[in-house]
């Protein structure tokens, strides 16, 4: 038989049968789509972080106290032991470097804000005046942290816009009065709303004079010193110099742990890859049930038309050319069911990025190619037992069959 | 060179563990061109004997020549090619594909031998005009009566020029008038040079070919011959 001709019967016998047709179609079609929106959620989510990540500004090295062993940043690296406290010291020390350009240290401490009668919990940062510029963030009501000695703790404050909102409402709240933990700070700006950041959300915070903070929580010691390098490329060797710099000071010890924007990026996109990675694999497993489908579907099929099989070999076809009708026939089906996929998992996607245009919801080449591919193998790998049966039975038995 | 040598076949089926015979020391000549019907009770091995002649099943033991050559001997495929090639089956149901036209079933045998599409139309044609079928061609068998259903099964089994024409019951789902008029069809083609084996039960039907072949419990036991011609009328 024709490659044509055995191509238009399977056709037709597939046709042949609308209900069962459409049945088996949207089983595949729904494996493929899975698999499509799924991957699109998790690379949509994985470009947004990254994307987000990138806006921090990229020339961003972070100080951590301790000596991490392994590179790249694992659980460990922020909970590392800490033989010798990072210092304000410290920090004025990196300036030194011709290769960088900004520092900004962190201190980080929970306290109860009040005013006015209302309180709340919130995460107080002490920092210094060049935070804004590092961290590439803004005020969007009064001014940030005065520039002045690092030592000197100012009782002035910057609060994020949820800490605005929820103690002060819609009344102004740049130059009230504030109870932070057991002492009073003016507020002297409102920080404009980012979001998430390193672990923190910048709208719940409130940034007081790093010596301030460091009063408040009774310590000397600092969480973390942000350094803005002069330029990307200066990276590597503001790197040498930071290192070079607190070895001269902790007495020869390299007793710091120094990461970049592109470490960190790097992992969030390694670790959101993986889990587009399983989000698909558990979405292929609605593929392989659909792939049992085709087999359960095609098996009926055989029984369906045994009369039928049972003529063809009596009008003389030969075993591969009944075997190659059923596997085309159910290469057919899989093949309309990817397809159908295809178009519904992308018009999912759409509607996806329809309703959160933030999140770049694209399913990725990789993904569609694998769903096709799948829904394809599968289709056809569960069409040959099927296909095998229809081709050994036997004609007289197949005929005598109504 | 006789069209159909049988010699000494025997066939067994294995029910439960008790051994049917359904053919027994069963020898046969059958020259080309010949009309045979194949007469006896249920169970005496008439249908087996067809199956065994149209290669659609083996003989335990025994020899089958058709046209000079041993076939018993070929492997599956190549007894498909030597059935689509020499043999046409005419069966009691028919067995029409329904979803496929008059015209698309009749061009079956030739889809299969690998016919192109062109050359394929042609010989269609041809054939639904033989038998009348013109105005049926694009016609679903459920849209067929039951003579124009065989008689497309008909033009199916003779597209290919077959030279053994095997007919099992081929009136039996047919009422008197329509099964004359299949009959007669197949007689035409007699007559016309190809072999003829009814299988029947209708001694009538039976009793028109020039050769009738008697049998029971798996053995042959008449063979009466009437001289060309001498057909019932």
């Amino acid at each position: 038989m024709r490659a044509a001709d055995t191509l238009r019967f399977a056709t037709r016998a597939a046709t042949g049968n609308p209900l069962r047709t459409a049945l088996m179609v949207l089983a595949m079609a729904i494996g493929v789509a899975a698999v499509v929106v799924l991957t699109a959620l998790g690379d949509g989510a994985r470009r947004y972080v990254v994307g987000e990540f990138g806006a921090l500004g990229s020339n961003l090295i972070i100080v951590l106290p301790g000596r991490s062993e392994t590179g790249g940043i694992n659980p460990g690296s922020f909970v590392t032991s800490t033989p010798r406290d990072l210092t304000v010291g410290d920090a004025e020390a990196l300036l030194r470097s011709p290769w960088v350009r900004r520092v900004a240290p962190l201190s980080v401490g929970n306290s109860e804000i009040s005013a006015g009668g209302r309180l709340r919990e919130v995460v107080v940062l002490g920092t210094s005046a060049d935070y804004t510029a590092v961290r590439q963030t803004d005020v969007a009501l009064g001014r940030f942290l005065p520039r002045e000695d690092l030592r000197r703790a100012t009782n002035v404050a910057v609060i994020g816009a949820t800490v605005q909102r929820e103690l002060f409402g819609n009344t102004p709240a740049v130059g009230r009065l504030v109870r932070i933990g057991d002492r009073r700070f003016r507020v002297i700006g409102v920080m404009a709303s980012a979001g998430q950041g390193l672990g923190m959300n910048t709208d719940e915070l409130v940034i007081v004079p790093v010596a301030a903070a460091q009063a408040m929580f009774d310590t000397n010691t600092l969480f973390r010193i942000l350094v803005e390098a002069r330029e990307r490329a200066a990276l590597e060797v503001a790197k040498d110099d930071i290192a070079e710099i607190i070895r001269n000071r902790h007495a020869g010890e390299e007793d710091v742990t120094l990461l970049t924007q592109d470490a960190v990026l790097d992992t969030f996109d390694r670790i959101l890859g993986t889990l587009t990675l399983a989000v698909a694999g558990i979405a292929a497993i609605s593929l392989a049930v659909a792939g049992i489908l085709v087999m359960n579907v095609m098996l009926v099929a055989v029984t369906q038309r045994t009369a039928e099989i049972g003529l063809l070999k009596a009008l003389g076809a030969e075993t591969h050319t009944i075997r190659n009708a059923f596997l085309v026939e159910a290469s057919l089906l899989s093949l309309a069911g990817g397809l159908a996929g295809l178009a519904l998992g992308h018009g999912g996607a759409a509607l996806l990025r329809l309703t959160w245009p933030v999140l770049p919801a694209w399913p990725p080449d990789w993904a569609v190619a694998a769903g096709l591919g799948t829904a394809l193998f599968t289709g056809i790998l569960f069409g040959v037992l099927p296909a095998r049966r229809a081709a050994r039975l036997d004609p007289v038995q197949a005929l005598a069959k109504r | 060179m006789a069209l159909i040598e049988l010699d000494g076949i025997e066939r067994t089926f294995t029910l439960g563990d008790s051994q049917v015979h359904a053919l027994q020391d069963v020898s046969l000549r059958i020259e080309a061109g010949e009309y045979l019907s194949v007469m006896g009770p249920s169970g005496s091995g008439k249908s087996t004997l067809l199956n065994l002649l149209g290669l659609l099943d083996r003989p335990n033991a025994g020899h089958y020549r058709l046209e000079g050559r041993d076939v018993t001997t070929l492997d599956t495929d190549e007894q498909a090619r030597v059935r689509r090639e020499r043999i046409g089956f005419v069966f009691q149901s028919f067995h029409l594909v329904p979803r496929l036209s008059a015209a698309e079933n009749i061009a079956l045998p030739l889809m299969l031998a690998g016919m192109p599409a062109a050359e394929r139309q042609q010989r269609v044609a041809r054939a639904l005009a033989d038998f009348g079928l013109e105005t049926r061609a694009g016609h679903r068998p459920e849209e067929l009566s039951g003579g124009q259903r065989q008689r497309v099964a008909i033009a199916r089994a003779t597209i290919m020029h077959p030279a053994l024409l095997l007919a099992d019951e081929p009136t039996g789902n047919l009422d008197r008038a329509t099964g004359q008029e299949v009959t007669r069809l197949l007689e035409e083609l007699n007559t016309a040079g190809v072999t003829l084996i009814v299988v029947t039960h209708d001694p009538l039907m039976g009793a028109r070919a020039r050769r009738r072949i008697t049998m029971e419990d798996g053995r042959i036991v008449g063979d009466l011959r009437q001289p060309a011609g001498a057909e019932a009328p």
